[in-house]
């Protein structure tokens, strides 16, 4: 038998189940791990996605066929048995686990090992086969544990306060926006959301998931603004929004802050270290655990994590994909002005961030 | 180390010139005495020798990692600084410390340089298993001796000043030769730097020079400088910007980076002056037969010796030619205006009477108009353009304009176009990005009737983040071949890139070496096949006269 799922000029193809994961271009069905715009794009005939991840496809794509599966229960589409699995990204991200003649595969899509309040904890899947992202494949990047980032995201934000300065933290307004949030002590002072974060608080707090109360910046005296932190898509940063803040501290929550160099590019005076995806030891971790003889490396650093891996004696080798555009811990233009324009790949092996100005 | 780490990490995640104020003000006075003596001789640009060979430090680091060579390297690769790669690589440690600074640098990195490699191996071990990410970071600095921190050794100076409550500019006078290799850092040093005036300041300076009076770019019409009768106006001269100081029966020689170059200029060491005077001016190799200086890279070649053999110093001869006299009989005189001190100058040289200290002569023109006329012979006199001086000028304190101006008026620089045909990453805030570049011009080899490009000079400055952003992109679609970092690169874009001066060299591809390279604009508009040629250069070579 051939190979599962190969890669096509549409995007990554299951063979037997005659369906795409992730597409890039407009097919007839489409399995999406979750709704960040690089993996889930306009045009397909019919949408499978993780049931709590209906609501925010629908927020981002409007009108389109969807399913949702709950994660665990399967679906058999020609012959594959379909199931999606948590994969801790963001609210409704899932893994692809696809079961033909006794071979398992599984796609990770984009994933996260460190469990946190907005979303289903990352879950191992045994496979022959995985199929894994690879954004922060490199020793340099070990993620400290979620809570130490708050308390110092919490910390900046009261001496800021204590001092008469408004908060600018920016982050992805879908998940990196939610995650801060959740970790936001509301004790320090009002939290205000940008226009491009707020609807997508109202998708995960239907969905369930507690937050902080937000406010509008119109909702916000000019005095008590200098108390609060806002939370802003990074598109907002130098633009005419941000004139009202005054004297603020800014900074970026990605887990690319982790390299001075990227933060000082990013003009910013902190860079937190917060990202929705996995680092080097959890890139590693996932990848034992799923048992997986085989595993197919996908955008990031596809040549060092293929080296790696078949020095550790794993079958290892590299798809080109398109993903890696749309997500903010991905996206890191030298100019915030000029985010989120290209949506040409060139080439997945180097650092995305780089390339995408 | 914690404290200067914090104060590191404080500097660097702001760059609101109040906070780092505040920041540093903050540390020194809470410091000890003898760990801010350390942070103010960082602070201020001191650059210590080396302590571990930058090898052994990435040979130890990949060891204590547990990490394979290539995957190293692939990690430095993404960061583009050695010190941040080891701390973010090496496996979180199961100690702290509280070790000063000082301590750090006299007792504990000090020791490691010259030391065997397997003594240097346990200490880093040791030390590294109780830093933390950032201390880790700042120790692999301390210990390269690269260390720089984004803080202006102005702002150092107004923080000192605020702790001592003194006139920042006799702080900026203490500060003085602080940074130079062979001073060591200590309490006394620190408390002397903050302490109340004294009558004993002047006693106290020893050999150090007067902080450098710095020219603005002169742009636009000099015209709108008022009457030429105004200013005085020299030649600009490509050569090291000194203060010869004379005290205490000594001659001590320092460049504008505060470095004592004494050993190096023997010649100007025995220049005869007067006890209690300081000059300024520029050291030049120069060409007495001709009464010209001679071109900067012979100057190089005198600087990049160890050992001056007597035929080097008769072949390379140095000069001082003075344009500023700051102090004579021991006597302060940057207050005054700069004609008299000119005067005074001029008075001194005639009085020394030596070959080696020559006075930069004044050029004299009619108006503004003629004046620009003798600055476009500029480049055959072997000067830079021209320097123009407010007659009524008190000698200022750094890049000031706030006791009369000093305009730097250059020649343009000399411009071609050429190919990019390779790019590197760069370091610190481009690390990751393709922003270091290597250009070639077309050589057209006689009789072979095919053209080749051959690189002559790399570039990393003159593009806008915007513009970097779009040559990177373009330099990933058009890459030929990888070399570890280095990129080859399909010829498509054409630069404009300027440079100061031209020498023949032996030493490069294209059989010449070009001064201070850098991008003056992209030419979207030219095809590569219409890009300069090696001829073209070798035409302005000529011109040059060298």
């Amino acid at each position: 038998m051939g190979d599962m799922v190969v890669v096509r000029k549409e995007g990554l193809y299951c063979v037997p189940g005659q369906f795409y994961i992730d597409p890039w271009r407009p097919v007839d069905r489409a399995v999406i791990t979750h709704a960040h715009g690089d993996h889930a794009r306009y045009g397909h005939g019919r949408y499978l996605t993780a049931a709590s991840g209906v609501h925010v496809l629908r927020s981002r794509l409007g009108d389109i066929s969807v399913d949702g599966l709950e994660y665990g229960e399967t679906v058999v589409h020609n012959g594959v048995t379909i199931s999606l699995h948590p994969a801790g990204h963001v609210l409704g991200s899932a893994q692809v686990r696809m079961e033909c003649g006794g071979e398992v595969w599984v796609a990770s899509g984009d994933y996260k090992i460190e469990p946190d309040k907005t979303c289903a904890p990352f879950e191992p899947v045994r496979c022959h086969t995985f199929i894994t992202e690879s954004t922060f494949g490199l020793p340099i990047y070990r993620w400290a544990p979620e809570q130490s980032i708050f308390d110092d995201m919490n910390r900046w934000w009261r001496k800021n306060a204590e001092e008469g300065r408004c908060s600018v933290v920016f982050g992805y307004s879908f998940g990196k926006a939610q995650r801060i949030l959740s970790g936001l002590d509301p004790s320090i002072g009002p939290i205000v959301c940008h226009g491009a974060v707020e609807p997508l608080n109202r998708v995960y707090r239907e969905g369930g998931i507690a937050l902080p109360p937000t406010l509008m910046v119109s909702d916000v005296s000019k005095a008590d603004l200098k108390q609060s932190i806002v939370v802003a898509p990074p598109s907002a940063s130098g633009s005419a929004w941000m004139k009202r803040f005054g004297d603020y501290s800014d900074a970026f929550a990605s887990g690319w802050m982790q390299l001075r160099g990227a933060r000082r590019r990013r003009g910013v005076d902190r860079g937190f270290v917060l990202s929705d995806h996995a680092d080097w030891p959890g890139l590693m971790q996932a990848i034992s655990a799923t048992g997986a003889g085989r595993v197919i490396v996908t955008h990031g650093s596809i040549p060092v994590l293929v080296k790696w891996l078949c020095q550790q004696g794993l079958d290892a080798a590299g798809f080109d994909t398109e993903y890696g555009d749309d997500d903010d811990d991905v996206a890191i233009p030298p100019q915030p002005a000029e985010a989120k324009e290209t949506t040409e790949a060139s080439d997945s092996a180097e650092p995305q961030e780089a390339r995408n100005a | 180390m914690r404290e200067f780490a914090r104060l590191y990490a404080e500097l660097d995640e702001t760059t609101a010139t109040n906070r780092k104020l505040g920041a540093l003000q903050q540390y020194f006075s809470t410091a000890a005495p003898e760990n801010a003596a350390w942070a103010v001789y960082f602070l201020a640009g001191g650059k210590p020798r080396q302590a571990v060979p930058t090898k052994l430090l990435r040979q130890f680091a990949i060891e204590y990692a547990v990490l394979d060579e290539w995957l190293f390297d692939e990690s430095y690769h993404a960061v583009g600084d050695m010190a941040e790669t080891i701390a973010l690589i090496l496996p979180p440690p199961e100690k702290q410390s509280d070790v000063g600074l000082a301590e750090w640098m006299t007792e504990r990195i000090g020791p490691l340089r010259g030391a065997d490699p397997e003594v240097i191996r346990a200490a880093l071990f040791s030390y590294w298993n109780e830093l933390d990410t950032r201390e880790r970071f700042l120790f692999c600095k301390l210990i390269g001796g690269g260390f720089r921190v984004g803080v202006s050794k102005l702002l150092v100076t107004r923080a000192l000043a605020n702790i001592a409550a003194v006139d920042s500019k006799l702080v900026a006078q203490r500060l003085m030769g602080w940074t130079d290799g062979s001073v060591r850092p200590t309490a006394t040093k620190f408390l002397q730097l903050i302490a109340a005036q004294s009558d004993e300041e002047h006693k106290l300076r020893g050999g150090q020079p007067y902080p450098f009076f710095l020219a603005h770019q002169l742009q636009g019409d000099p015209a709108a400088l008022g009457a030429l009768s105004d200013w005085q106006v020299e030649w600009k001269y490509d050569g090291i910007r000194a203060q010869l100081v004379r005290r205490g029966a000594q001659n001590y020689l320092w460049s504008r980076g505060e470095d004592l170059i004494s050993e190096r200029f023997p010649e100007l060491c025995a220049v005869r002056l007067p006890e209690g005077t300081v000059v300024d001016g520029e050291v030049l190799v120069w060409d007495h037969a001709n009464e010209a200086p001679a071109p900067f890279a012979e100057l190089q070649r005198r600087i990049g010796r160890k050992t001056l053999s007597a035929k080097l110093l008769a072949e390379l001869p140095a000069v001082l030619v003075c344009y500023d006299l700051l102090e004579l009989d021991g006597v302060d005189l940057r207050a005054l205006p700069q004609h008299e001190r000119r005067t005074l100058l001029e008075t001194l040289v005639a009085a020394v009477d030596q070959a080696q200290l020559k006075v930069s002569p004044v050029v004299h023109a009619d108006d503004w108009e003629a004046l620009a006329e003798l600055r476009a012979e500029s480049r055959a006199r072997g000067v830079e353009g021209m320097m123009v001086k407010a007659r009524s000028a008190q000698y200022g304190v750094g890049r000031t304009k706030d006791v009369g101006t000093w305009w730097k008026w250059k020649v343009d620089p000399y411009s071609v176009d050429a190919v990019l045909i390779y790019a590197q990453a760069g370091h610190g805030r481009r690390a990751s990005l393709y922003t270091d570049y290597t250009f070639a011009v077309w050589d057209d080899e006689e009789g072979k009737g095919e053209r080749r490009l051959v690189p002559f000079a790399k570039a990393y400055s003159g593009l806008t983040d915007a513009e970097i952003a779009q040559v990177d992109n373009a330099i990933r679609k058009t890459t030929v071949e990888k070399f570890g970092p280095v990129r080859s690169v399909k010829p498509t874009m054409v630069f404009e890139i300027g440079f100061e001066g031209i020498a023949l060299s032996t030493r490069h591809k294209a059989g010449i070496a070009v001064r201070f390279p850098r991008i003056l604009r992209r030419r979207d508009d030219k095809p590569v096949e219409d890009a300069d040629t090696l001829d073209t250069l070798k035409g302005l070579l000529a011109a040059a006269g060298a």
